[in-house]
């Protein structure tokens, strides 16, 4: 007893991890609540079962036949007691099974069910980031970001999930299950959240090297602060106010950061990289890797390789001068 | 015994096992690299042209992940727009053996690098240099005159033509004719 207690206090260390902001247990919508009702009722029902039999099997272990017994004598009252016992335990494993599938197939109607929302996005996974487009049926309200939904609370949106390589999987675990992002494809899922807050989402089909660093972040909000967020977020960039950032500006246009990336409202206009023209309003940088400061973005364009090996961002030569200004530009871009 | 020392021998010749080198990170300080390449076989005098290669060529063009990498980068940065996938459009076709600025990896990267009349931009300052020779590894792979298990496999969607790994290896000829596309101003 000395030594199982503290192995299983560590044992349920790891249960710690399940009330942050990327667990199926800590569910704030419609979806992932389903889910995590169906994950306790399957462990109490399959855990009751499991007791259950160790008891029996216990008992039964314990219990010795008596010395003198004849193995082959039978006694009518023990037959029957027997038959009775054996005939209930199959009955109620067949109501066990047959009522935990019924429950599972009600669970998926609940969760592939779609309500109208006023709100449709394009994601499409990339190596190794996601690209968000924001539809509009007015063309000139549309909007591409990158790794961060900004949704209203309470409200339905649909996501339409596409790929531009390998297959991908999007993943919110507060949120909604899983859904693959296959090329050639479009699959559709739903996803609301209840409660305001910020909701780690991951890539959860093994998709190359920086697989691990394909992270996205859901951001719920109120419905004032959603609507100022995607009004800011439809502008274009803004000029740059002072001197160093003017020449951030102009190392940017001047290098090859513009072969891939788009600042809307200046000639750069790359469509294969995250679009900057918001960078510095984002939470993260490198899809969910690390935090945006004038630092990191600093770190991540001088060697984007130490940060994600392998990445398709490649090294660009700067003069070292000329990383400050680069880095205090992006940063400012609000 | 010895079973064992069968056994231990055998687990040495794994040491022999070598994995392609993939090189992600490339130099930051790098300068680009003093290639001296002839565009044509004839030059003054009864020697050929004098050529000096710094190697770096061979390298690109014997890793599969460069070429791979070139792969995407040659839908990336829009060669196709012009050369279409290696058939050739309103730019000179890049499967064949007909090479107006010389076939060799280093001229390819020298053309990308520099561009050349009637139509091909300069990428200096653009593409960084590491990605000019992959680019131009995946040229090469084209027309297969890359090792073969070096060379892009299967597509994931739709592709003209067999992947570059089945195409039959193809000669370049050094200097090449001009093609009729080239010849006049377009």
């Amino acid at each position: 007893m000395r030594r199982i207690a503290p192995a299983l206090l560590l044992l349920c260390l790891p249960l710690g991890g399940c009330q942050h902001w990327q667990s199926v247990l800590n569910a704030r919508g419609p979806a992932a609540s389903t889910l995590a009702h169906m994950f306790w009722i399957f462990v109490s029902v399959l855990a009751t079962v499991w007791v259950l039999t160790m008891i029996a099997l216990l008992l039964a272990l314990r219990r010795r036949r008596p010395e003198d017994a004849d193995p082959l004598a039978t006694n009518p009252t023990t037959e029957r007691r027997m038959t009775i016992t054996i005939s209930v335990a199959i009955g109620l494993t067949l109501l066990t099974v047959i009522s935990l599938t019924g429950l599972s197939y009600a669970a998926q109607k609940v969760l592939f069910a779609h309500k109208d929302g006023a709100l449709t996005l394009l994601v499409t996974g990339q190596q190794w980031w996601w690209k968000i487009t924001y539809e509009d049926s007015q063309p000139n309200r549309v909007f591409t970001t990158a790794n961060e939904i900004h949704i209203p609370v309470g409200e339905p949106v649909l996501i339409k999930l596409e790929s531009s390589d390998v297959i991908h999987s999007f993943w919110v675990p507060s949120l909604t299950g899983k859904m693959d992002a296959i090329t050639g494809r479009q699959n559709q899922i739903q996803i609301q959240a209840d409660r305001p807050g910020i909701y780690r989402g991951q890539c959860a089909e093994y998709c190359g090297l920086q697989h691990a660093h394909m992270g996205l972040i859901v951001v719920a909000e109120s419905k004032e602060d959603f609507e100022r967020w995607r009004e800011q977020q439809i502008s274009s960039a803004i000029p740059p106010g002072d001197e160093e950032r003017q020449r951030g500006m102009e190392i940017f246009m001047s290098k090859p950061c513009i072969m891939c990336h788009q600042i809307r409202g200046t000639d750069a206009g790359g469509k294969i990289a995250p679009d900057l023209t918001h960078v510095g309003s984002r939470r993260y940088i490198a899809a969910g890797t690390l935090e945006t400061t004038r630092g990191n973005i600093a770190a991540w364009i001088v060697d984007p390789h130490g940060v994600k090996p392998g990445v398709n961002m490649p090294t660009i030569q700067l003069e070292p001068d000329e990383v400050q200004p680069l880095a205090s530009y992006l940063e400012g871009l609000k | 015994m010895r079973q064992l020392l069968i056994l231990s021998l055998s687990v040495l010749a794994l040491a022999a096992c070598e994995r392609e080198d993939r090189e992600y990170r490339a130099n930051p300080v790098t300068s680009e690299t003093e290639e001296k390449i002839a565009l044509s076989p004839l030059s003054a005098g009864p020697s050929g042209p004098t050529e000096q290669r710094s190697g770096l060529g061979q390298q690109y063009e014997e890793n599969a992940y460069h070429i791979a990498q070139g792969k995407r980068l040659y839908i990336w940065f829009n060669c196709n727009g012009c050369h279409a996938h290696g058939g050739g459009d309103s730019g000179p076709p890049l499967l064949d053996d007909r090479w107006i600025y010389g076939g060799q990896i280093e001229n390819i990267v020298q053309t990308i690098r520099e561009g050349r009349p009637n139509g091909m931009p300069s990428f200096r300052g653009k593409v960084p240099d590491d990605q000019i020779w992959q680019i131009a590894a995946y040229v090469r792979s084209m027309g297969r005159n890359v090792p073969k298990p070096a060379a892009p496999g299967r597509n994931d969607d739709m592709h003209p033509g067999p992947a570059e790994q089945r195409r039959p290896p193809g000669e370049v000829m050094d200097g090449g004719q001009i093609p009729p596309a080239a010849q006049m101003p377009q």
